[in-house]
């Protein structure tokens, strides 16, 4: 492996260029170090994040003023999709669906998993690389290519996917119920394809870097938090996507080859269509076997993010360190097993309802418990409130408040009548949006100067949050009450429903929350943009924190460390360890003569 | 246009506040050390206090929220399985609130208060088993109450009692419109597949099925008040969901397929219109509605028409262009009504008949003349278009 090679280095950042003739193009394009493919992951999720936010604040605008003509419409969509700044409703159904899809996979699930489990994997179970550097070179550059697919499909002529990012059949195999159903589909397809193949080769490498690469004394039950959620994470996207990949080539094949795996009895346009026997529920199913386990594909590294910086900014150990390994497991398994929760009004055995309901609501024993744990690590600590520490506070917070409201969804009875309604939407956007963006905010404000060897500033750090905290509330918390008074999701506009007239102001409200709280991310990217260039140094380890990453020089090498990986001899958790006079203990020291453990 | 704006002002806005912290940053320039970026002892400070004042933020939002908008929410269930859904609804919200309030109370007082120090030291609080059971065990006996009630009530409400008296109603959905099929005397629906669509028979009945021959198609929805209605869905196209928010009442139209929901209606829809709450309600819309055609007569458009309460079925599974428009009148009346209602109605056997006598004649000489006059209006329409359509462009230009 290229990384045994520059052992002799001793992070010395000048004689390392001179003895690497790492050109431009090895360095920062096809680059098979995982700091840097993790810091493409991480600028490639920012841009992709920039669009999926700003679709959603276009199509925001038409719900609280709807069919109202708006210049910046006609500038971004053209004059097809919103002649004279009306955004029109075709275009409407794709940005929702394009918003759902990007948010959802490129950012929260690449741009999150893929930054820091290629950045912290490594670093903190004291490897010099992934398992395969090449494979997560691939990985990425086939991130970056569906990326580019899915993207492009913004272009075609009848307009991107418009079907929902569950792009169910049979709308979105028949270009003539929807037109985005026509190449805008097949490009969403083989961009989620590709999309794919890269997400398996990244999880392969996290699960094989995890179990063979660990330094010497770094058992399992050493590895931080972060690194048990990634691998976990790895372990559920390596069973579930998959599925997914089955799920979208038999469409493939129904829309261009003329099966009928998803389709039957289809009478459209004037015309029946030869599909017979086939059904949606089974690709409900298929999809949703990845869709549930997707969302905690995004949450599982938020919370592992969480509880590491929780624990460093708290000066205290993680409470309940194992019980949150265990209820990571717990959750994992049972998010394989729930998928049926979204089906409960599909049509499917109504029996089905009653187990899926089951499995459901026993999620919310050991995310009870991962939320008690967490308040319990604040308690008697002495906080340290970087923004990463706000913004770890706040996935907490906004975790609880939307997993609350899953109690309602998971429940088949009560999922009659909000299912489909803006209620689902302010449930999930707070539980996995809000939640695993917060988890990303955080990880990025604690580990940009491991990425960057700077400082991102604090102040503009505290302003992003707190205005982000209350935007983000102020979006979906109004939003519950409209899903309550029976407001379906998706609908273009709701003039057609005098009905749903008293619900107009709230819509106004929740827009005006979204346009500041997504024009104060400006204040994110200038100091993410600003400070990879201008900002403070930083010094070795600034949060003064116990984990291997920090025990490495400030300017990257290749092998992470100069001379011998460090060995590790206790938990990563030694905060405020009674035995030690300064508050923290790194894993590389050893234990003290006669030094008891203190943790279970 | 004025959302651009605001979007400019909160650029502004963000600029400002950027040039804000600069100068704090250059007050702070003799101290500037490495960790001039890592909290001090004055952030912490700060940050919990306004930690404390997000708590209070939530608490108030919350029952901000609760005063002004509780009141939009779907009030009296109009079904009778809608009672049983809408208690354990009200059950779990009690929970819900109770958690939230001491969850999210814990967290921001344990930040406001144990915001760092430079003196302090954190109490090294590994685990403790009792703690861990403890939250282990409260959600689990909770839940499995909450697990059994749920379960108790789905059960109730999916399975239908096939000897039951029950009114069998198709709901047929398409882009974009529902259509309703009344199984009639026989009270057995007749087999349809959409291979036999043709003409006025749009939802493929099996007109040779003796059961179809009392079925009636219809385009609005009427259902006998305190009898079981038990609702068939088919779809012709794609995915669409029966939705009758009021009726707490959904399920998905799937097509190749039969999916099926039933419900008692307890309110018919004048009923309903009269309970406080819709008075109120409806008075509200049409404030609101009011207020809108003055500024829709100023701008030269029409006015809005008042509102009054019906029930709805809606589309609420994303269905194409014009899934947000695709809905259905539902009208609750007292059994004597609906049995009226259903008389006066033909069925489709009849229609089919009739508009079979009605095609005959026009296969003469006579249909001929008639075709010819209805195929030169048509192309004198589409002249017209074109012209109007290039005069447009020219003005455009």
């Amino acid at each position: 492996m290229s990384a045994e090679a520059h052992g002799h280095d001793h992070g010395h950042d000048h004689e390392h260029e001179h003895h690497h003739k790492d050109t431009f193009i090895t360095k920062y394009i096809f680059s098979i170090d995982h700091k840097m493919i993790a810091k493409q992951y991480l600028i490639t999720g920012i841009v992709m994040g920039v669009i999926g936010i700003a679709m959603s604040l276009l199509f925001r605008m038409q719900l609280a003023w709807p069919e109202e003509s708006f210049k910046i419409f006609n500038v971004l969509l053209g004059d097809k999709f919103a002649p004279d700044g009306v955004m029109a409703n075709d275009i409407y159904l794709a940005l929702v669906t394009i918003h759902g899809t990007i948010m959802v996979f490129f950012v929260l699930t690449a741009g999150l998993s893929g930054t820091f489990s290629n950045l912290l994997i490594p670093l903190q179970i004291g490897a010099r690389d992934m398992a395969s550097g090449f494979m997560n070179m691939i990985s990425y550059w086939l991130f970056f290519i569906s990326a580019v697919v899915m993207l492009s499909s913004l272009f075609v002529e009848a307009g991107p996917a418009s079907a929902g990012w569950t792009i169910y059949p049979p709308l979105s195999a028949l270009p003539q119920a929807i037109p985005g159903s026509g190449a805008g589909m097949t490009l969403w397809l083989v961009s989620m394809a590709i999309f794919i193949a890269s997400s398996l080769m990244g999880s392969l490498n996290y699960i094989v870097t995890v179990i063979n690469l660990r330094t010497k004394g770094m058992s399992m039950t050493r590895l931080p938090l972060t690194i048990w959620t990634f691998f976990v994470t790895a372990i559920i996207g390596v069973i579930s996507f998959p599925v997914l990949l089955s799920a979208a080539l038999l469409l493939i094949f129904d829309r261009s080859f003329g099966t009928s795996f998803f389709l039957s009895d289809i009478y459209i346009a004037g015309e029946v269509l030869h599909y017979q026997g086939g059904s949606p529920v089974l690709f409900e199913h298929l999809f949703w076997f990845l869709g549930h386990p997707e969302v905690y594909i995004v949450i599982l590294p938020a919370m592992g993010l969480v509880s590491e910086i929780m624990a460093t900014n708290s000066r205290k150990p993680i409470f309940g360190y194992r019980a949150m390994i265990m209820s990571v497991l717990a959750i994992a398994f049972l998010s394989t097993i729930v998928w049926g929760h979204h089906m409960f009004i599909s049509g499917m055995n109504p029996f089905l309802g009653s187990v899926f309901t089951f499995t459901t609501l026993l999620i919310a024993i050991p995310s009870a418990v991962k939320a008690f744990n967490w308040i319990t690590t604040l308690w008697k600590g002495n906080l340290q409130f970087n923004p990463a520490m706000l913004f770890s506070i706040g996935m907490v917070s906004t975790f609880i408040t939307g997993g609350l409201t899953g109690i309602i969804l998971g429940d088949s009875t009560l999922d009659i009548n909000v299912h489909d309604t803006y209620f689902v939407i302010a449930h999930f956007h707070l539980v996995m949006g809000i939640s695993a963006l917060y988890g990303m905010f955080a990880g990025i404000y604690h580990w940009f100067p491991k990425m960057y060897g700077r400082m991102l500033n604090k102040n503009l750090g505290y302003i992003h949050f707190w205005v982000t905290a209350v935007c983000a509330y102020g979006v979906f918390f109004p939003m519950h009450f409209i899903g309550l008074a029976g407001l379906p999701r998706r609908y273009y506009t709701n003039t057609n429903f005098p009905l749903f007239d008293d619900l107009q102001n709230v819509n106004v409200l929740i827009t005006t929350f979204a346009l500041v709280g997504g024009a104060f991310q400006l204040v994110f990217l200038y100091n993410f943009f600003s400070s990879i260039f201008y900002g403070k140094k930083a010094v070795q380890n600034p949060w003064k924190s116990t984990t291997l990453e920090w025990t490495t020089p400030v300017e990257h090498i290749h092998g992470n460390w100069p001379g011998e990986i460090p060995h590790v001899y206790r938990w990563p958790y030694d905060y405020s360890n009674p035995n030690h006079d300064v508050d923290f203990v790194p894993q590389n020291v050893p234990m003290k003569e006669g030094e008891e453990v203190l943790h279970h | 246009m004025t959302s651009l704006l605001v979007i400019i002002v909160l650029v502004l806005l963000a600029v400002a506040l950027w040039q804000l912290t600069k100068i704090f940053d250059l007050t702070q320039v003799g101290s500037s050390s490495d960790d001039s970026q890592v909290a001090s002892d004055n952030d912490n400070n700060i940050q919990g206090y306004i930690m404390f004042g997000f708590l209070a933020f939530i608490y108030i939002f919350t029952i901000y929220g609760l005063l002004k908008w509780g009141n939009l929410a779907l009030h009296t269930p109009a079904s009778e399985h809608g009672i049983l859904v809408d208690s354990l609804m009200n059950i779990t919200w009690v929970l819900i609130f109770t958690v939230q309030v001491i969850t999210q109370g814990l967290l921001y007082w344990f930040s406001f208060k144990n915001r760092g120090h430079k003196d302090r030291k954190a109490l090294f609080f590994a685990d403790s088993n009792k703690l861990e059971a403890i939250w282990s065990i409260i959600p689990s006996v909770v839940l499995a109450c909450l697990i059994l009630y749920g379960l108790y009530a789905w059960n109730n409400i999916m399975f239908v009692d096939k000897d039951e008296d029950v009114v069998e109603i198709e709901l047929y959905a398409q882009q974009f419109k529902w259509t309703a099929r009344y199984a009639g005397n026989d009270n057995v629906l007749g087999k349809a597949n959409v291979r036999l669509i043709e003409g006025i028979n749009t939802l493929g009945v099996d007109m040779s099925d003796p059961n179809s021959q009392d079925d009636i198609v219809v385009t609005e929805l009427h259902i006998p008040k305190g009898k079981k209605v038990h609702f068939k869905m088919r779809s012709q196209d794609v995915l669409h969901s029966a939705y009758m928010p009021h009726f707490r009442a959904q399920m998905n139209c799937v097509p190749g397929m039969v999916t099926e929901f039933a419900f008692v209606p307890t309110y018919t829809t004048a009923e309903y219109r009269e309970l406080p709450f819709m008075i109120e309600k409806v008075a509200n819309i049409n404030k609101l509605r009011a207020e809108k055609s003055v500024e829709l007569v100023a701008k030269g458009g029409t006015a809005l028409d008042p509102y009054t309460f019906d029930y709805l079925l809606l589309c609420n599974k994303i269905c194409g262009a014009s899934h947000y428009n695709m809905q259905m009148k539902v009208v609750v009346d007292t059994p004597e009504d609906y049995k009226k209602w259903l008389s006066e109605k033909t069925t489709l056997a009849q229609d089919i008949k009739a508009a079979a006598a009605a095609e005959k004649p026009a296969e003469g000489v006579e249909g001929a003349a008639v075709d010819t006059a209805a195929k030169v209006k048509d192309t004198v329409k589409a002249v017209i278009d074109t012209v109007k359509a290039a005069v447009a462009k020219v003005a455009m230009k």
